[in-house]
């Protein structure tokens, strides 16, 4: 089996006349936890979005396990047959069904799962792994806090098992002391549950600190790739993104 | 002087009325809550449900004019008429509006449109502009209870409709098809990231929505006939019992349902104005709901979005 899980290749997104990625590469290997760092705007919401194929591709082709999941022709795979291949995003803004229970999320997370003692198990584990969801289980989603409904969503993600977990700036919008326990809770689905993770983030620091790799994205392109104790000691990183 | 046991004849007539108007008006509010898209041809769906109703019944019975077998006839008849304008409706869907999803909003609407003009003009070409009588399949003479009379055929409308309400219901809040449903309508994006295919709940959304016209379109042949034009009014009315409800909102449309039909019946002898003018009740309770509170009664406002 190959090494590498998700491989970008020369992709470029428009909209209208604006292009909002132009000719990015990237991959990432199985089993690491991958950050794409860069400023609001940069284009880091529209390569989730691509790779999940929630926008179309300009140029380049998108390779998951092997095989070409999205490219510029007409018939590529739509979103929730990503989605049967293992692939789940969390997206920017959470994103919750805020009319449902906490506990309705999770089995719209478990949609693709047949098996409803497998959903029940997924399901204890995810109220093991997430306490505050457990005492909250009947109540509807909009009643959370916003570092509640962020653990939801990863929770919901992580209910159909997928191999690829996209993370779309998980830590937005939310108390450093909770930043910094969702990124606990990231490494820890990363090391325990061998799950894939692609994070990107505005919060350079934190992403950083807690992923093996990384990029940095800039209006569009790709500026940088290295390992992310690399990264957090580039100058020129140091200057633009953590403020040294 | 209207008497009060007139008064709750009435208000027994409305709920009959508003039961029809309910079922209707769920197909309304689920493809607006899917879709935010009027499906105007949804009217014209009833009437096909009568006629199919209505042809398969009279085929099905043929000379018998045996009591049980009637009954089953109709039930047969209802359910075939189900089957056909579900999938009648998935067609319409898929043939015109699916190619419009990403036009100009205005554009489904038109079509929609025009999609109502083909299935009423067609309905009179092929039966005719004679309106047809739907036959009980029962003995109708009115129960007396205390002063009131309900028909059999109303007591068949209330029990078809409660039933049909159940069902929709546990379906819409147990099952898995159901649950997408209600996500598709919250959050459409993040529920194809769920991996659900959103084509199929919006094409399950068509039939079941064309199902309940079908069954509505029946139970009104008895009262109001079966006509090609018949989906008109009946359809209008249901439409503005959905957004009475709050249109988008399943339990708003059966609400709003109820209460249009028993405003409707009670409002001409409450407010003495002659029965000819009932059609305007409905109209009048729209604008003063459109004034008073836009989103209905069981609407949410849109600020649930974070
Ligand atoms: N739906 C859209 N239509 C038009 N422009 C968009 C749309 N979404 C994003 N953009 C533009 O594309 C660029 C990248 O946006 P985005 O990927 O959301 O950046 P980031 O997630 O890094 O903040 C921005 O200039 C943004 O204004
Ligand atoms: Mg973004």
């Amino acid at each position: 089996m190959s090494d590498t899980l998700l491989t970008i290749d020369g992709i470029s997104v428009k909209y209208g006349s604006i292009e909002a990625l132009h000719e990015v590469s990237m991959s990432v290997k199985r089993g690491d936890i991958v950050s794409l760092i860069g400023a609001n705007g940069a284009g880091k919401s529209t390569l989730l979005k691509a790779v999940m194929a929630q926008v179309p591709l300009s140029s380049g082709s998108i390779t998951f396990e092997g095989n070409e999941i999205c490219s510029t022709k007409k018939h590529g795979r739509t979103t929730h047959q990503l989605a049967s291949l293992g692939m789940a995003l969390v997206p920017e803004g959470r994103h919750v069904f805020a009319d449902m229970t906490v506990e309705e999320n999770l089995d719209m997370g478990a949609f693709l799962v047949r098996d409803s003692k497998e959903i029940d198990r997924k399901k204890e584990e995810m109220f093991d792994f997430f306490p505050i969801l457990s005492q909250r289980r009947k109540q509807k989603t909009r009643s959370l806090s916003g570092g509640e409904q962020q653990m939801m969503a990863i929770a919901r993600a992580l209910m159909s098992s997928p191999k690829l977990l996209l993370l779309d700036e998980p830590g937005l919008g939310l108390a450093p002391l909770i930043v910094q326990d969702i990124f606990h809770k990231i490494r820890k689905i990363n090391e325990e549950d061998k799950v894939t993770v692609f994070l990107v983030e505005q919060n350079a620091r934190m992403a950083l600190k807690n992923s093996t790799t990384g990029y940095v994205i800039e209006t569009g392109n790709i500026v940088l790739s290295d390992t992310s104790e690399n990264l957090l000691n580039n100058e020129k990183v140091k200057a633009a993104y953590l403020g040294e | 002087m209207t008497t009060l046991i007139q008064y709750l004849q009435y208000f027994l007539n409305g709920i009959t009325l508003g039961a029809i108007y309910a079922l209707i008006a769920l197909g309304y509010t689920m493809v607006y809550g899917i879709l935010k898209f009027i499906n105007f041809a949804h009217g014209d769906i009833l009437m096909v449900g009568a006629y199919t109703g209505l042809l398969t019944y009279t085929a099905l019975l043929g000379d018998s004019t045996n009591g049980a077998w009637m009954l089953i006839a109709f039930f047969l008849a209802m359910l075939v008429s189900m089957a056909f304008c579900a999938i009648l409706g998935m067609f319409i869907e898929k043939v015109a509006y699916k190619p419009l999803r990403n036009a100009n909003r205005l554009a489904p609407l038109l079509s929609a449109i025009g999609v109502s003009f083909i299935l009423s003009n067609g309905a009179a070409w092929i039966f005719g502009t004679q309106s047809r009588r739907f036959p009980y399949p029962f003995d109708d003479t009115p129960i007396v209870i205390a002063g009131l009379s309900i028909t059999p055929h109303q007591i068949l409308t209330i029990v078809v409709s409660i039933i049909m309400m159940i069902v929709l219901t546990s379906f819409v809040n147990k099952t898995r098809m159901g649950k997408a449903m209600r996500a598709t309508s919250l959050d459409q994006p993040t529920s194809e990231l769920m991996g659900i295919d959103v084509n199929h709940v919006i094409s399950m959304t068509f039939a079941i929505g064309s199902a309940l016209a079908a069954v509505g379109g029946i139970l009104a042949s008895f009262d109001f006939r079966v006509s090609a034009s018949m989906g008109t009014m009946t359809g209008l009315k249901a439409f503005v019992a959905a957004v009475i409800g709050g249109i988008g909102n399943i339990q708003g449309a059966m609400l709003g349902g109820i209460i249009l039909g028993i405003l409707e019946s009670v409002g001409a002898p409450l407010l003495g104005i002659p029965s000819s003018l009932r059609d305007a009740i409905a109209f009048a309770v729209l604008i003063i709901i459109l004034l008073v509170k836009p989103d209905g009664i069981l609407g949410k406002n849109e600020r649930e979005k974070v």
